[in-house]
């Protein structure tokens, strides 16, 4: 390379670079007509009132305003799409944890119990809540039988106001608990080198120090990806809820998440303009979300650099 | 119990010099074990006793499904629920609207996400690390963000109800989390590979179909094998784009059953659980002929991000 003349060089390189955007083609115009386009055409949409078929018609923040004081179903959808998320979130990554360390754990037949624990995962959402919903039905569901012989009368799930999203969370932990995020961190805890923990253990520290000064800070940068794709799942949750309550959202709008606001508006009113406007807060939102969290990583986060 | 004696290193003394204290400790270890298997195995029931219910369910009759107290095992089987799932619904014609969908979808995003991943390892360009960037950020854009003005889109090609919103994408680019799955495998493949053949007059395209591809066999598989999921179980795209009964997916056709008239004689709830089994069955059985991939894929991607 240093040999080579500077002009013969650059035209190699020139070249090599040409190549190279010719490789990563198919993502640019991608990324461009499928993501980036979408992106600024719906900043535009969220600007008018457009209703399919018409024109758009230039409304200014008009529709933002509506969204914030005029529309009584969208802060009460962000006030359940909080509770969901931040319910599902924790509850979800400490239960995936603690599967992956029994997981982790000296057992026999752990491919077994992997297997069995990601099972639901891998279940198609329809299925799934089909399944669900015969199980948690109020008369003649499985859980409620089972409660009853225990002496505990059940709810009625997802028919009950208060007990709609409660059991949306437990449709959801059920099929994602024992899911990627368990494998992430089963990787992760299996990445802790042994001679740690047992240093540790030398110096007299017991399982919980040991677990939360050596075991947490070194698989901290999987919690924090496990958190972040967790978060913006959650905060976009639609089709458990959609499929699993009648009418979807349902009963009389206990499950209508912020996503099936967005989703009615689009493809049930063909409200173009408002529903873009809806995604627009929900992409402002998600990017403030995210940011945060890797900011606030910065305190909690452990990166070993070897 | 480390407490007392803070000074000395106890795990080694109370070995070596205690034995009643070692006798209590094995004790403590055999309880430990017990509480351990008795977790996992509760928790693996509570994962899988639905799937039991749901073969279970599928095989009953109308009068048994209703019964209660249930049946852990129906007492006398209906097997006619199966071919009633095909016999109430165009359940066939479902299956292969989904196996079209997914063949054509697993190919483009096979293709494109390993030329993509090509062009990230192989060459050097200016704003490459920007752009990669770019892959990576787009895996947390939300699918609600961009949908209306991608339904806009398909709208004005005239794709509405048809299967090309669901497969077109595929080929541009296949997704980051594709992308960034096979460019991880592609850079372990040592370079020294491509410049023998670089030097023996090899084009780019040669190399990539005739090198790096066939030493990606594990990373493609894995690959497939997510994107056969992706494709068979979704349920968004379908419900936005196709609104004839004609192009329904399996997922979407599923729903079919719900809003179905029965008759008295026909099990609703068993049919409803034999058609989803039926869904379900092929990502199943996937599962357990490929499980190290799935690992492998999901480990790649949460580890090294």
């Amino acid at each position: 390379m240093m040999s080579k003349s500077l002009n013969f060089g650059s035209r190699l390189q020139r070249r090599e670079a040409l190549e190279g955007y010719l490789w990563i083609s198919p993502w640019l115009i991608g990324f461009l007509v499928f993501s980036l386009g979408p992106i600024i055409a719906s900043f535009y949409l969220s600007l008018t009132k457009y209703k399919i078929g018409g024109t758009p018609q230039w409304l200014g923040l008009e529709n933002y305003e509506t969204a914030f004081s005029n529309d009584p179903l969208f802060w009460p959808s962000i006030g359940r799409t909080f509770y969901f998320a931040i319910a599902s979130v924790v509850l979800g990554v400490v239960f995936s944890l603690l599967a992956a360390m029994l997981l982790n754990q000296n057992i026999k037949g752990k491919t077994i119990f992997r297997a069995l624990y990601y099972l639901p995962s891998l279940t198609p959402v329809v299925a799934l809540t089909i399944l669900w919903q015969w199980l948690l039905s109020p008369q003649q569901g499985l859980v409620n039988y089972l409660l009853g012989m225990a002496g505990i009368p059940g709810p009625g799930w997802l028919t009950d106001r208060s007990w709609a999203i409660p059991s949306i969370i437990l449709i959801t932990l059920w099929s994602t608990v024992g899911g990627g995020r368990m494998i992430i961190f089963l990787a992760g805890l299996q990445g802790v080198p042994k001679e740690l923990q047992e240093a540790a253990e030398m110096d007299g520290a017991n399982g919980w120090q040991r677990f939360w000064n050596v075991t947490i800070p070194l698989i901290s940068p999987v919690i924090l990806f496990n958190l972040i794709l967790g978060v913006i799942g959650a905060f976009s949750t639609f089709s458990v809820a959609y499929l699993a309550t009648s009418p979807p959202g349902g009963p009389s709008y206990a499950t209508w998440f912020y996503m099936l606001h967005l989703y009615a508006n689009a493809f049930n009113f063909f409200q173009m303009g408002y529903a873009s406007a809806l995604a627009w807060i929900f992409f402002i939102f998600i990017f403030i979300l995210s940011y945060l969290q890797i900011k606030l990583s910065d305190r909690w986060v452990y990166y070993e650099f070897s | 119990m480390a407490t007392t004696q803070p000074s000395v290193r106890p795990v080694a003394a109370a070995k070596s010099t205690a034995p009643a204290k070692a006798g209590s400790q094995r004790t403590n270890r055999l309880w430990q074990q017990i509480a351990l298997y008795t977790f996992a195995i509760l928790t693996a029931l509570a994962f899988s006793l639905p799937f039991f219910w749901t073969v279970s369910s599928s095989l009953k009759t109308a009068a048994e499904i209703r019964q209660i107290p249930p049946t852990f095992w129906p007492h006398e089987y209906r097997w006619a629920n199966y071919p009633d799932v095909f016999r109430l619904a165009p359940f066939a014609l479902f299956i292969w609207n989904t196996v079209i969908i997914t063949a054509l979808a697993m190919i483009g995003q096979i293709i494109s996400a390993a030329a993509v991943a090509f062009g990230f390892t192989r060459f050097r360009f200016p704003g490459r690390e920007m752009l990669f960037f770019l892959v990576l950020s787009t895996m947390m854009l939300p699918w609600q963000v961009t949908i209306v003005p991608q339904f806009l889109l398909f709208r004005y090609l005239n794709w509405l109800n048809t299967f090309m919103p669901l497969i077109v994408p595929s080929f541009f680019g296949g997704g980051a989390f594709f992308i960034f799955l096979l460019r991880q495998f592609f850079m372990t493949i040592p370079r020294d590979l491509d410049e023998a053949a670089k030097l023996d007059g090899a084009s780019s395209v040669r190399i990539f179909w005739s090198i790096i591809l066939p030493l990606s066999g594990p990373a493609i598989a894995t690959v497939a094998i997510f994107s056969f999921l992706q494709h068979w179980n979704e349920f968004i795209g379908p419900l936005i784009f196709l609104n004839t009964e004609d192009k329904y997916t399996l997922s979407i056709g599923l729903r079919y059953f719900l809003s179905n008239p029965f008759e008295s004689d026909e099990p609703r709830e068993a049919i409803l659980m034999a058609a989803s089994l039926i869904v379900a069955a092929p990502s199943l059985i996937l599962f357990f002929v490929a499980q190290k991939y799935f690992v492998r894929g999901i480990v790649t991607t949460g580890l090294k991000g």
